[in-house]
């Protein structure tokens, strides 16, 4: 109950975690108010969550699939679309969420303490639950085509968690650069938009030369792409992963995350004093 | 050192101070721009190449102890490191140097109603701000009842917070602050908002909170009515140091005294130490009888002046010099600002100006009295404020009998036998 705090310069400590932890609440209430306050003001709400992927799952099985007639590897095209267009909205959403959190929450950075982590994660929480709505259109696609996905599914949570991953890593770097460098606000779109296209979105990485591929897969959202593609095709799709690449990704993914955390905790003592 | 709650050990704390630009964030293209810019210099080795920044100590060396339950009011002028003490206290700072122990939780309200939303409804701000502030759910649940009864908003606790008036996010803000469960409060001068009754409310409230239950609050505040109300030993500071701690008596009294120029006239040298932004400066405050002589003791009966004089650099539309006249106890006597339909265009000029403002004798009662002056564009910003900036002394001369009361007007008095 009792418990003493010591507050000294370039203290990095434990306590940090066990504030984390106890600060709990708050994350679960900061991410409640931004799911709260998402679609508030708006006509058709949470509706959003579902037209913005479908209609761009549309345009790219026109664009990709009909007119430049890309390999469907066998699955209907909108599927093929779907199944990395999830994985990649999330992502594309928590990293646009979280790296102007901080910014967004300047009023509280600069009058109470908690841990800043919290700021950045519960940004990331609330595009989860933009995910998990739009997991709904992929269901539906699944019933139009009577496609029924193998065992593979199974895998699907981790690879929900690599791409969890993959989006805090880079939002706590972009977040914690945000607050110093305010230019990050304009390069973080395009990151977003410049990503869509380089990432296997609209079309499936096996277009790309075998030669390429493992430089293809630095990029550290093709892994978690093509594991959820891999999870929810099955053996209808690319029937195995490219390995080298996979892991590749995998590790730059965790190294992004890793690194993001070192540096938003470094930096974190000062948002107060530069916000 | 048992009930020690609070250690703090030479606690220093530097900001850097950009001359170049006031904004505290900078874009990547400064930072490479700055570099690019210091490359010749360096490469012709040259050591005077000044930097864009300077050191600034809001804080320098401060220690002091706080025992349990004890209320510790923190006084001193703007810029005096009050609130860079309360951001280390409350964790939102880091310090530079030094070390402070606290033991139990700590609850800061830097601010009313910190993470208010003004599109969630006000049961669901009081949730929200409660977590901010660190209660538990459980904690918020309990005392949600109380709350809303203390902030009077029960008929619109379903309302978005952005349709209450500006009175009643203060009261609810306040409501939710004044049920916190910490062991150690962090006030910063909260209590400057609401109206009258509210503001005595929070101040009972606060009072309630530490004597009751036993609670250490540290309050910050200008007014010391309040000051001298709520705590009973009082840390002063002055320029990042503590000057003086002791109990109220003894450091409010030398607080309102020191520093206030006696002499009845306070003049500051040409150049940066005078008061104010870039583009208004004071230059100085003095008081004249009614002969036009710089004195601090004036005789009730008569009139005497206030004089400012000020400097403005930049034109500034509809600048206002207001002046606060205290007691030592810190009541607002009075308050005055200069009349601006007179010469509305002549203000927005640059050059010096001096402004007169003339006290009717046989108005104030013996007593000290201080001035503070004030000035700002109404509504929009404010330029520059010195508290307590002179001292005066109003004399009975003549009059044997003393009244009692702040002021003593001349008034007319007729007294005739009734015919009945």
């Amino acid at each position: 109950m009792e418990r003493t705090i010591v507050i000294e310069a370039g203290r990095t400590s434990k306590q940090y975690w066990l504030d984390l932890w106890g600060y709990r609440e708050l994350f679960y209430f900061l991410a409640w108010r931004d799911i709260l306050i998402r679609y508030k003001q708006t006509v058709i709400g949470v509706a959003w969550a579902l037209i913005r992927p479908f209609l761009t799952m549309i345009v790219f099985t026109i664009i990709f699939g009909k007119l430049a007639k890309l390999p469907s590897e066998g699955v209907p095209y909108p599927i093929l679309v779907f199944s990395a267009m999830l994985p990649w909205q999330f992502f594309a959403n928590s990293l646009g969420g979280s790296s102007n959190s901080l910014i967004n929450n300047a009023n509280l950075l600069s009058k109470v303490y908690f841990p800043r982590l919290i700021i950045p994660t519960s940004a990331v929480v609330v595009s989860f639950v933009d995910f998990a709505l739009s997991g709904m259109i992929l269901l539906g696609l699944m019933a139009w085509y009577n496609f029924v996905p193998n065992w593979q599914i199974l895998t699907l949570p981790f690879w929900i968690l690599i791409v969890v991953v993959a989006s805090m890593g880079a939002g706590l770097w972009l977040a914690a650069l945000n607050v110093k460098y305010r230019d990050f606000r304009y390069i973080v779109p395009f990151i977003i938009q410049f990503g869509l296209y380089i990432s296997p979105v609209g079309f499936s990485s096996s277009i790309v030369p075998d030669k390429w591929r493992l430089l293809y897969s630095l990029n550290p959202m093709v892994g978690a792409i093509n594991g959820f593609r891999w999870a929810i095709l099955g053996s209808v799709g690319e029937s195995e992963l490219y390995l080298p690449g996979f892991i590749l990704s995998i590790v730059l993914v965790f190294l992004l995350f890793a690194s993001g955390v070192w540096y938003f905790r470094k930096v974190e003592r000062s948002f107060a004093d530069f916000i | 050192m048992s009930n020690t709650v609070i250690q703090v050990e030479n606690l220093s704390k530097k900001y850097m101070i950009f001359n170049e630009k006031q904004e505290s964030y900078k874009t990547l293209r400064d930072v490479i721009a700055n570099r690019v810019k210091f490359i010749p210099t360096k490469l012709r080795g040259k050591e005077n190449s000044q930097p864009s920044y300077e050191e600034f100590w809001a804080l320098q060396d401060v220690s002091f102890e706080v025992k349990q339950g004890e209320r510790v009011g923190i006084i001193g002028r703007n810029g005096a490191g009050k609130s860079t003490l309360l951001k280390i206290l409350s964790r939102i700072t880091e310090p530079t140097r030094g070390r402070v122990n606290v033991k139990g939780r700590v609850a800061s309200l830097l601010e009313v109603g910190t993470g208010f939303h003004g599109e969630l409804t006000g049961r669901e701000n009081i949730f929200l701000n409660g977590a901010i502030l660190g209660m538990s759910k459980g904690e918020i649940k309990k005392k949600f009842d109380e709350i809303v009864a203390f902030a009077e908003v029960e008929k619109f606790l379903d309302t978005p917070v952005k349709r209450y008036s500006s009175g009643m996010s203060v009261r609810l803000g306040f409501a939710v602050a004044a049920h916190l469960e910490q062991e150690i409060l962090i006030v910063d001068e909260v209590l400057a908002v609401g109206d009258a009754a509210f503001q005595k409310k929070c101040l009972g409230k606060m009072n309630d909170v530490a004597e009751n239950e036993g609670r250490t609050v540290f309050f910050v505040s200008h007014n010391m009515a309040a000051i001298n109300k709520l705590c009973y030993n009082v840390i002063w500071l002055e320029r990042g140091n503590v000057k003086m701690a002791g109990t109220r008596k003894d450091v409010i009294s030398l607080y309102l005294t020191n520093d206030t120029q006696s002499s009845g006239e306070c003049i500051w040298e040409q150049g940066i130490a005078n008061p104010g932004v870039r583009e208004f400066k004071f230059k100085a405050v003095r008081i004249r009888n009614n002969w036009g002589h710089i004195t601090n003791i004036i005789d009730s009966r008569e009139s005497f002046k206030i004089e400012i004089e000020y400097k403005i650099v930049e034109p500034l539309p509809s600048c206002q010099i207001h002046i606060i006249v205290t007691t030592k106890e810190g009541i607002t006597v009075f308050s005055s600002h200069e009349n601006l339909d007179h010469n509305d265009d002549k203000k927005k000029e640059v050059g010096s100006f001096v402004a007169q403002c003339k006290i009717p004798g046989g108005l104030l009662n013996e007593n000290s009295f201080f001035i503070t002056v004030y000035a700002g564009i109404p509504r929009i910003k404010s330029l520059a404020n010195i508290e307590n900036i002179i001292v005066f002394n109003i004399k009975n001369i003549d009059n044997q009998q003393k009244s009692s009361g702040i002021i003593s007007p001349y008034l007319e008095w007729t007294t005739s036998q009734s015919v009945r």
